[in-house]
């Protein structure tokens, strides 16, 4: 049996795990993409929330699914998944919120101001009630890209061609996996863009050791814990396709949301902020489409990592394989 | 003869307005209007959205839906901040209509009703045909009136309480001093029974969105809110009863066998 080419464009989460998972199938694979460094688009502001459960207060089942799946790819392929679940609160004023969120998802337990502190000392006596998603897991996205990219040169033999802006359609290979995100837009015409913007801090005052999502009916952020007393503060969910700035709206909004967990983020430092647009389709659900020899994934939305791993495996079967995945191939 | 509602010489018939915000996506949105059967919705103009086609498909999404849309300036709060956003909404969605939001306070996004008539004043000089959302306060009402808005839109409640009716008494008194002018009552609503008790109240429509977008399944709650507004408005022609504090058998005992002898 001859190898099988493949070339994938795009070196953000969806390029990298399917460099993976079809290496790890026995292809051999060239990874493209226009920037000099890997997973500089959406992969590289996300949160990393591995949070399947909470996302099922919005996302449809297949969510659910496909972020199983990633959360078991990412425990078994990443050592540093960090396993402490996520807690969700809510000011006392947006209770109604709290009780929603509990109504819509499931895997939590309901816990009281004790509870909250003995998991987040930093927030005890602010919270009288939260949700705890035991199963809940994250990790730190650009430590993700790295390691995997890293593994994917030195032990799986990908060849990694950067600053290389090539069109999928131009590539000589058995198969081109499309996995530029937003940039493919020109030929999915029902994919849109979906702005988000964040905030990277840094206070030595508090710690936090899990995702915390702050619950609000206009503004619910999240606030993800990162080494060295950083915590990304994200994120907006704008319709629009622009890529400029974050706006002056958007920085209150996300960090008076972050002062409303816990004070201390007045003090903390702004070490970043960065603005990208999120590529999904009119159900917000992630596709593999089939345009003869390429197949173009896209549409994670915000569901990056909880996403790509389980649509990356399936488009590595359908190559691989021969196989068909109808509830992603729409 | 059919029963419309008038706003500005057009002429609907379903009586339930949409927002289309906080859907949980597009395709969603779409089914809910759909299910809805709303014939005019709300779409918010966030800046970000208007640079050249940055918002174009959500946008192209509400086209495809041939309704009419009526833009909003939400999140406004001044005179300078609505007009502005009036402004760019009538270049980017073609239509002079405008449902004029004036937040006067952060935590209720109460209308600041000084600018609210301030602003209207300004926008219909400019040709606007404005939907003002308002509170149920009767003397606001005249002066939206007395600068030209042709619609009053009070709450009833503050937006995304879904609390329904706070002041049917104020409601009513709105009514009947304005008989004539189309009346909506925007914002509060959170179950379809608050829309048919406007509905039932006289009032020509609702306007709502959090109570379809967050519900569990907004497309059947869109729906039941359509259900809602056609039964409110079917009991308002039909007449309803006097309540009473006493008891009345429905079914007359008088001339029954043995009654007399109990």
């Amino acid at each position: 049996m001859t190898t099988k080419d493949i070339a994938i464009v795009g070196s953000g989460v969806m390029g990298l795990t399917a460099a993976h998972q079809l290496a790890l199938r026995g292809a051999r694979v060239t990874l493209y993409d226009r920037n000099r460094d890997v997973g500089r688009g959406c992969s590289w502001w996300a949160g990393g929330m591995l949070a399947l459960w909470c996302e099922m207060e919005s996302a449809e089942p297949l969510i659910g699914e496909l972020g199983l799946e990633s959360l078991s790819y990412w425990r078994e392929h990443f050592p540093h998944v960090i396993n402490k679940g996520s807690l969700v609160v809510a000011p006392p004023r947006d209770t109604p919120d709290l009780k929603r969120f509990a109504a819509r998802t499931s895997h939590f337990e309901v816990i009281d101001g004790k509870r909250v502190a003995a998991l987040e000392p930093d927030l005890a006596g602010r919270f009288e009630t939260g949700l705890f998603f035991e199963k809940e897991a994250h990790l730190d996205p650009r430590k993700a890209l790295g390691f995997l990219s890293e593994r994917l040169q030195k032990d799986l033999g990908v060849r990694f061609v950067m600053e290389g802006d090539v069109r999928p359609e131009a590539l000589d290979a058995d198969h081109v996996l499309d996995c530029r995100g937003f940039e493919a837009r020109d030929v999915l015409p029902d994919l849109r863009g979906v702005k988000g913007e964040m905030l990277i801090v840094r206070t030595s005052e508090i710690s936090f050791a899990r995702p915390i999502r702050l619950l609000h009916p206009r503004i619910p952020v999240y606030i993800v814990p990162r080494d060295d007393h950083h915590f990304m503060v994200g994120a907006t969910m704008i319709e629009s396709s622009d890529q400029s700035r974050i706006s002056a709206r958007s920085m209150v909004e996300l960090l008076n949301a972050a002062y409303a967990l816990h004070p201390s983020f007045g003090e903390a430092e702004i070490i970043e902020t960065g603005t990208d647009v999120r590529p999904a389709f009119p159900d917000n659900l992630p596709r593999i489409r089939r345009d003869g020899k390429i197949l173009r994934l896209n549409g994670l939305y915000r569901h990056g990592y909880l996403g790509a791993p389980a649509l990356t495996r399936r488009a590595a079967e359908i190559v691989m394989e021969g196989k068909t995945f109808p509830e992603v191939e729409r | 003869m059919t029963d419309q509602v008038l706003f500005y010489g057009e002429t609907f018939t379903s009586r339930l307005l949409l927002g289309t915000a906080q859907y949980p996506s597009p395709a969603i949105l779409s089914d809910a209007i759909k299910a809805s059967g709303a014939e005019i919705v709300t779409v918010s103009l966030r800046r970000e959205s208007t640079g050249g086609k940055n918002g174009r498909a959500f946008w192209d999404l509400i086209k495809a839906l041939n309704v009419r849309v009526l833009p909003n300036t939400a999140g406004c709060h001044s005179v300078k901040e609505a007009v502005t956003t009036a402004e760019m909404a009538r270049d980017v969605f073609d239509t002079d209509w405008i449902k004029l939001e004036v937040i006067g306070h952060a935590d209720t996004l109460q209308p600041d009703v000084f600018g609210l008539v301030e602003a209207a004043r300004e926008l219909i000089s400019q040709g606007f045909k404005v939907f003002p959302y308002t509170t149920d306060d009767l003397v606001v009402g005249e002066k939206l009136l007395s600068v030209g808005c042709e619609v009053l839109m009070p709450w009833g409640a503050p937006i995304g309480s879904g609390k329904g009716l706070n002041n049917v008494f104020a409601l009513k008194t709105m009514r009947a001093h304005f008989p004539n002018v189309p009346l909506v009552v925007d914002a509060g609503i959170g179950l379809p029974s608050h829309a048919a008790q406007a509905l039932e109240l006289g009032y020509d429509a609702v306007l709502l969105n959090t109570a379809v977008a967050k519900a569990g399944d907004p497309v059947k709650m869109a729906k039941a809110f359509a259900l809602a507004t056609e039964a409110g408005r079917l009991s308002y022609h039909a007449g309803a009863m006097e309540a009473r504090d006493m008891a009345v058998p429905s079914t007359p005992v008088l001339g029954l066998a043995f009654s007399e002898t109990l």
